[in-house]
């Protein structure tokens, strides 16, 4: 287990790890349900120790049953605790989607109970994880009022919005990319910080084009703007890092700035964010657009496995570097 | 059946207590079905006709500070839970002084000051919620219980069986129950399941169970109580199973044909207030000036309910975006 120590370096995995364990020392209504994160301490070993910790009715391992045990979390939340479920895929998450979008989001509209509760789902590709492993399932839930979701970039941001999202009174999902998880390393502060639930982040300033974009493709948008910077071209990188509620404000504040947008996501082109932000940037900020909107996103497969399929499918620096190019040109 | 009730299993007070909330709740839906008839509600009509004692009996035997989650034929559970109905009556009707204040409609309501989880549609969804409730109480060490249930067929839903397993295996102070009413809208239990009694499901989860005739108040409220009380000894959950007839269709709009007429005489003389007025005059607890005297009672009380709510205001279309979010005040302590 990672315990907070001087400033140091931390990996985002790590991050994750000390909010869990900052949260469940600060605040004894914190408990932890999902598979193997016990004796095991998780497949990605982000609970490691906890159970030694906090014993077996705070870091409850469950059985193999998603919609179970969101739905015992949803109750337990009811009455006052705050579960964190960790789903040990987010793909998984597709046996709980009931509990999620019927039960979860919409108790408090439907008769006033509020269900502070946070579903940890490690999403996305480029671990050869192939079609049930490496999926990105956070547009199914972008469409389903009563949820927040956010997907942190930053060991920073991934512990600032864990603590704020167990922290607040309402369903959150948590999408951790799975690929950052060790490769992104940043130093955090000691002391105690949230990072708030509703706030993108200008990752770099640039002012010809801004890319929108969130999780690992935040970092994938900083190559590619290095790349282009040599070429006289000045990426913006927006960090959505909550995608519920979205942060029009600063999204419109860049292009309007810059007066071109790319969308960039991991998950599916089809229906996907990117989508929904198309459509509001031509909806409120049409005025202010120099040229047309591009999205870059995987086609719209399942993730393939084998590795060329799989960096076919994923989003490209080069895909990046050319869709900036193209609009450039207007 | 044969009642085997003695005088000393219930007391007085509470079988008499039982027996108003078996009238008021019949009351409270007859009227629910006239008002959908006269075209003055709005959406499904499901009432507990028939099924009554069932949500009497067990909301009776409960403590306040335990939580239930209704199954959609549960009208009793509500009122004894303090819902009024008048505010039963708003809801039905979509006013803004319902319990959900238009947003949902029917029985489709909950509060959690008054420890009841609000129904779903999805059945059995709300069946590993309240095992969430019973995993709260047990991991802050409260003398609790949470009871849930669902029709005979929700127990063929994943979520009955994920959450009868997590109970079994963490030993929840919760009780479960089916109202085995042999339909499923139309489908009848030899097309929902390959078994005669649900209970039968309990075993493949190490769980004890037992089949209670739902149409008696008093063996729904002891089989109730004993549950109970093992819940809050810590000896984990128990499954109950009542059995009973839907005596009206799935909603007010069904004629239910599917339902073979003799089936249905043959539980019309199994009638669950004529029950607890033949319990409760052999006790001597009762006898038939009184029962009329709570007949009068409840319609009065139901004629005063539906006043309140046909004066109630309707809520303003922009309410609908309010409360999609809850604040902080809003959790519970």
């Amino acid at each position: 287990m990672t315990t907070a120590t001087a400033a140091q370096e931390v990996t985002y995995v790590e991050a994750i790890s000390q909010a869990l364990d900052e949260e469940m020392s600060r605040d004894r209504r914190v408990f932890l349900m999902g598979e193997d994160i016990g004796a095991y301490g998780g497949a990605f070993k982000v609970t490691e120790g906890f159970l030694e910790k906090y014993g077996e009715w705070r870091v409850l391992d469950t059985p193999l049953a998603e919609s179970g045990f969101v739905g015992a979390a949803i109750g337990a939340a009811m009455m006052g605790l705050r579960p964190v479920v960790e789903m040990q895929f987010a793909d998984f998450i597709s046996c709980a989607f009931d509990q999620i979008t019927e039960v979860a989001a919409k108790n408090h509209y439907r008769w006033g109970a509020a269900v502070p509760m946070v579903i940890r789902a490690p999403f996305g590709g480029g671990v050869h994880g192939g079609p049930f492993h490496s999926e990105c399932p956070e547009g199914w839930f972008f469409h389903s009022p009563g949820l927040k979701i956010v997907a942190p970039s930053t060991p920073y941001d991934a512990k600032g919005l864990l603590k704020a999202a167990i922290r607040d009174p309402n369903p959150v999902l948590y999408f951790e990319h799975k690929f950052l998880y060790r490769r992104i390393k940043a130093i955090v502060p000691q002391e105690d910080y949230i990072v708030p639930i509703g706030k993108a982040e200008v990752k770099r300033t640039g002012s010809d084009i801004s890319v929108i974009t969130y999780g690992a493709m935040v970092h994938l948008a900083l190559e590619a703007a290095e790349v282009l910077h040599k070429e006289g071209i000045d990426l913006e990188v927006v960090d959505l890092r909550t995608l519920i509620p979205l942060d029009k404000e600063t999204v419109y504040a860049s292009v309007r700035k810059t007066s071109k947008a790319i969308m960039l996501h991991e998950d599916n082109k089809t229906g996907g964010i990117g989508a929904e932000i198309a459509a509001l940037l031509a909806e409120d900020c049409f005025d202010c657009l120099d040229g047309p909107i591009i999205r870059i996103a995987p086609p719209d497969t399942p993730v393939p496995f084998s590795t060329p399929l799989e960096e076919f499918f994923l989003p490209k620096v080069s895909d990046i570097v050319a869709g900036a190019k193209k609009l450039a040109a207007y | 059946m044969d009642q085997a009730v003695m005088a000393n299993d219930i007391k007085r007070s509470d079988l008499l207590e039982m027996y108003y909330y078996l009238r008021l709740t019949r009351s409270l839906e007859e009227r629910i079905t006239a008002l959908y008839r006269q075209g003055r509600i709005v959406g499904g009509v499901y009432t507990s006709h028939g099924m009554e004692a069932i949500a009497v009996g067990y909301a009776s035997a409960l403590k306040p500070d335990d939580v239930i989650a209704p199954f959609h034929r549960d009208m009793g559970a509500f009122l004894i839970r303090g819902f009024s109905p008048g505010e039963i009556i708003a809801q039905y009707l979509g006013k803004k002084t319902g319990p959900t204040k238009g947003k949902d409609g029917n029985v489709h309501m909950g509060d959690l000051k008054r420890g009841v989880l609000g129904f779903v549609s999805h059945l059995a969804d709300n069946m590993p919620v309240a095992t969430g409730a019973a995993l709260a109480f047990k991991i802050r060490g409260e003398s609790r219980v949470a009871f849930a249930g669902t029709g005979d067929g929700g127990t063929s839903r994943g979520d009955f069986h994920e959450a009868m397993n997590f109970a079994a295996v963490r030993r929840l102070p919760v009780v479960f129950f089916c109202t085995n009413n042999q339909y499923a809208y139309s489908t009848p239990l030899r097309h929902q399941m390959a078994i005669t009694d649900v209970v039968e499901r309990a075993k493949a989860y190490g769980m004890p169970g037992e089949i209670v005739d739902g149409n008696d108040v008093a063996a729904v409220y002891l089989a109730s109580k004993r549950a109970v009380a093992k819940a809050r000894a810590g000896e984990g959950p128990t499954f109950l199973e009542f059995k009973t007839m839907r005596m009206h269709g799935h909603s007010e709009h069904d004629a239910a044909k599917y339902v073979p007429r003799e089936l249905l005489d043959e539980w019309k003389a199994k009638d669950p207030i004529l029950k607890a007025e033949r319990l409760l005059a052999q006790l001597g607890y009762g006898e038939t000036s009184y029962f009329h005297e709570v007949g009068e009672r409840v319609k009065k009380e139901v004629d005063a309910g539906t006043e309140f709510a046909e004066q109630s205001p309707l809520p303003e279309g922009r309410e609908t975006l309010v409360g999609v979010f809850a604040t902080e005040d809003e959790v519970q302590p």
